[in-house]
C-alpha cells in the first residue's frame, strides 16, 4: 500500500504529540498510585487532577463534577442506569431517540427489561430531534431525558439547548451523550442545562480507554463500580493516570484550537460534500447540510452497497466507514440511517468520510477521485442499477 | 476477514455482466437484507452450460460467492449444475466468514432460478429441482433525489 489516508475520525484519532508527551512520564518515571499517601504519588495524583480541572473548566463546570471512566460506553450505562435507579421513586419512564449510540439504545432496553418505560423519538429526515417532541412526550412519571449532543453517523448537531430548557422546566434529569462533540463544538453545562454529559478522550486526539461522565453537583447517583474510594467513592478501580494525563492535555489543545480546527474542517468537508454531490449522480447526503459536525460527511449512494465500497477504498489506502449491514454482522443497515427514513437498499449504501485537522484538500481531491471511480464499477455490476437504467431507457423511450 | 481466494474473486470478478437472449435468469435475494444477485445462463441443446454471467448488489462476500458460482456451473450440464451447492461455493473460495454463508446460499439460489427460469420457458422439467423460495421483493422505485 502507497499511501494512508484516514478519513475515519470519527471511530478514532491519532494520538496528539503533546499528548503522548504528557502521558509518557506515568508510566515509568511517577508510576506510583495517585490514591497513595507517600509523597511519591503525588506528582500522579498531581496529573489526575490538572486533567479533572482542565476537563471541567471546558465545559463550565467544577472540577468535582467530572468522574474519569474507561470509556465513554461507560459513562453511558453508567448515567442511564444509574440515574434511572436513583430517581424510580419519582417515576419509571425514560426518553431518548432513535438514533441515539448503541451504548445509550441497549442501556436503555435494558432498563426496559427490568420495569422502565422508554420512549424512543423519531427524528426528521436530517437526523434533527424536535424539542417540541422531547417536551410532548414528557408525563408524569418521567424521570430522564437522553438525546445525543451530535450524531456519530450522519453528523447532524441536535438542538441540546432546547432540550436541555426543556427537562429544566420539568424537573428531569438530562443526559447528552457528547462523544463525537466534545473538543469539537462548544459546550457549557450551565447555559445548555446538562445534569449527565459522556465523553470520550481518543476522539479527541487523546488516548484509548478514557472517558469521562460529567455529573451535577448534588445528583444522587449510586456508585457504577464498587470497591475504592476513588473518584469520590463512585468509580472504583486504580486511576488510568497516563491516559487521564492525555486526554487532559487533548482538550487542553482542542479547547484551545476549537475555532480554527473547525473553520478549517468545515471548509474542507464542505469542499468534500460540494464535489461528491456534484460528480457523482444518484447520490444523497445524510444528515443537515450546515447543522453538523465539522469534520463529518455521509453519503449514500444508490444501487452500491458499502462494504465493497469500503474494502475497495482501503485496496486504495483510504479508511473510511459505512453504516452498512456488512460491516456490523447483522442484515439491518444503520438504525440511524433507517431513523431518517431512508429505505433499506439506500441505507446498504453508505460511506461515512470523517476529517481531522490533519487532512489536507489534496487527499480528498484523491479520495473523492477513488468514490467516483469505485462507485461507477460496482454500479456497472449491480442488478439494481441494470434495473433502474432500462426503466430509465424505457420510460425515455415512451416519453420520446 | 476473507481469505485471498475470496479478495481474488472481489477484485476481479469473473463473468460480470448479462446475457443478450439468456436461456435462464434468476434474480435473488432483496435489498431489504442487503444482498441480490442476478444470474444469466446460456445452455445449448444438449443441457449444457454454455455461458454464465451476474450481476450482484451486495457485499465482498456476495460478488465472490457469484463470482465463483458463475464458474463452477460453466461447461457442466444442468443436472451437474444442481451439485453445485452452497457448501461447493464456499469451498472453492477456502471459506466465508460466519456471517456471510447466507451469501454463498444465495448464490446457489440464484443458479436454482436461473435453472427453474429455463426449465419453465422450454417447458421441461429438471428433476431434483424445486422453485426457488427467494426472490426479489417487487418494491416501489425509490424516491428520486
Amino acid at each position: 500500500m502507497s499511501r494512508l489516508i484516514y478519513l475515519d475520525n470519527a471511530a478514532t484519532t491519532q494520538v496528539a504529540p503533546e499528548a503522548l508527551d504528557a502521558m509518557l512520564p506515568y508510566f515509568t518515571e511517577y508510576y506510583g498510585n495517585p490514591s497513595a499517601i507517600y509523597g511519591f504519588a503525588g506528582k500522579a495524583k498531581g496529573a489526575v487532577e490538572e486533567a479533572r480541572r482542565i476537563l471541567a473548566e471546558g465545559i463550565g463546570a467544577k472540577p468535582e463534577e467530572i468522574y474519569f471512566t474507561g470509556s465513554g460506553s461507560e459513562s453511558d450505562n453508567w448515567a442511564l442506569k444509574a440515574a434511572a435507579e436513583a430517581y424510580a421513586a419519582g417515576g419509571k419512564h425514560i426518553i431518548t431517540t432513535k438514533i441515539e449510540h448503541h451504548a445509550v439504545l441497549h442501556t436503555a432496553e435494558y432498563l426496559e427489561k427490568n420495569g422502565f418505560e422508554v420512549t424512543y423519538l423519531d427524528v426528521d429526515e436530517k437526523g434533527i430531534v424536535s424539542p417540541d417532541a422531547v417536551k410532548a412526550a414528557i408525563r408524569p412519571g418521567t424521570i430522564l431525558i437522553s438525546v445525543m449532543m451530535a450524531n456519530n453517523e450522519i453528523g447532524t448537531v441536535e438542538p441540546i439547548r432546547e432540550i436541555g430548557a426543556a427537562a429544566k422546566e420539568h424537573g428531569i434529569l438530562f443526559h447528552t451523550d457528547a462523544v463525537q462533540a466534545f473538543g469539537h463544538l462548544p459546550i457549557d453545562v450551565e447555559e445548555m442545562n446538562i445534569d449527565l454529559l459522556s465523553a470520550s478522550a481518543h476522539k479527541l486526539n487523546g488516548p484509548k480507554g478514557v472517558g469521562l461522565l460529567y455529573i451535577r453537583q448534588g445528583l444522587k447517583l449510586r456508585a457504577f463500580l464498587h470497591g475504592g474510594a476513588q473518584e469520590r467513592r463512585r468509580r472504583a478501580g486504580t486511576h488510568n493516570t497516563p491516559g487521564i494525563a492525555g486526554f487532559g492535555k487533548a482538550a487542553e489543545l482542542a479547547f484551545r484550537n476549537m475555532e480554527q480546527r473547525a473553520a478549517y474542517e468545515t471548509k474542507l468537508r464542505d469542499y468534500l460534500i460540494g464535489r461528491v454531490l456534484t460528480e457523482i449522480p444518484y447520490t444523497r447526503l445524510n444528515g443537515d447540510r450546515e447543522n453538523r459536525l465539522p469534520g463529518n460527511a455521509s453519503f449514500c449512494f444508490r444501487f452500491i452497497e458499502g462494504e465493497s465500497l469500503l474494502i475497495l477504498l482501503d485496496q486504495n489506502g483510504i479508511c473510511a466507514s459505512s453504516g452498512s449491514a456488512c460491516t456490523s454482522g447483522s442484515l439491518d443497515p444503520s438504525h440511524v440511517l433507517l431513523a431518517i427514513g431512508l429505505p433499506h437498499e439506500i441505507a446498504h449504501g453508505s460511506l461515512r468520510i470523517s476529517l481531522s485537522e490533519k487532512t489536507t484538500k489534496e487527499e480528498i481531491d484523491y479520495t473523492v477521485d477513488k468514490i467516483k471511480e469505485i462507485v461507477e464499477r460496482l454500479r456497472n455490476m449491480s442488478p439494481l442499477y441494470e434495473d433502474f437504467v432500462k426503466k430509465s431507457d424505457g420510460k425515455d423511450r415512451e416519453a420520446g | 476477514m476473507y481469505s485471498e481466494k475470496v479478495m481474488d474473486h472481489f477484485n476481479h470478478p469473473r463473468n460480470v455482466g448479462e446475457l443478450e437472449q439468456p436461456s435462464g435468469v434468476g434474480t435473488v435475494g432483496n435489498a431489504k437484507c442487503g444482498d441480490i444477485m442476478r444470474i444469466y445462463l446460456d445452455i445449448d441443446d444438449a443441457g449444457v452450460i454454455r455461458e454464465a454471467k451476474f450481476k450482484t448488489f451486495g457485499c465482498g462476500a456476495a460478488v465472490a460467492t457469484s463470482s465463483m458460482a458463475t464458474e463452477l456451473v460453466k461447461g457442466k450440464t444442468v443436472r451437474e449444475a444442481l451439485q453445485v451447492t452452497n457448501q461447493a461455493v464456499m469451498e472453492a473460495l477456502d471459506g466465508l466468514p460466519p456471517a456471510k454463508v447466507h451469501c454463498s446460499l444465495l448464490a446457489e439460489e440464484a443458479i436454482h432460478a436461473a435453472l427453474w427460469d429455463y426449465a419453465e420457458k422450454n417447458g421441461i422439467q429438471i428433476e431434483g429441482l424445486k422453485k426457488p423460495v427467494t426472490d426479489i421483493e417487487e418494491k416501489e422505485e425509490a424516491e428520486e433525489y
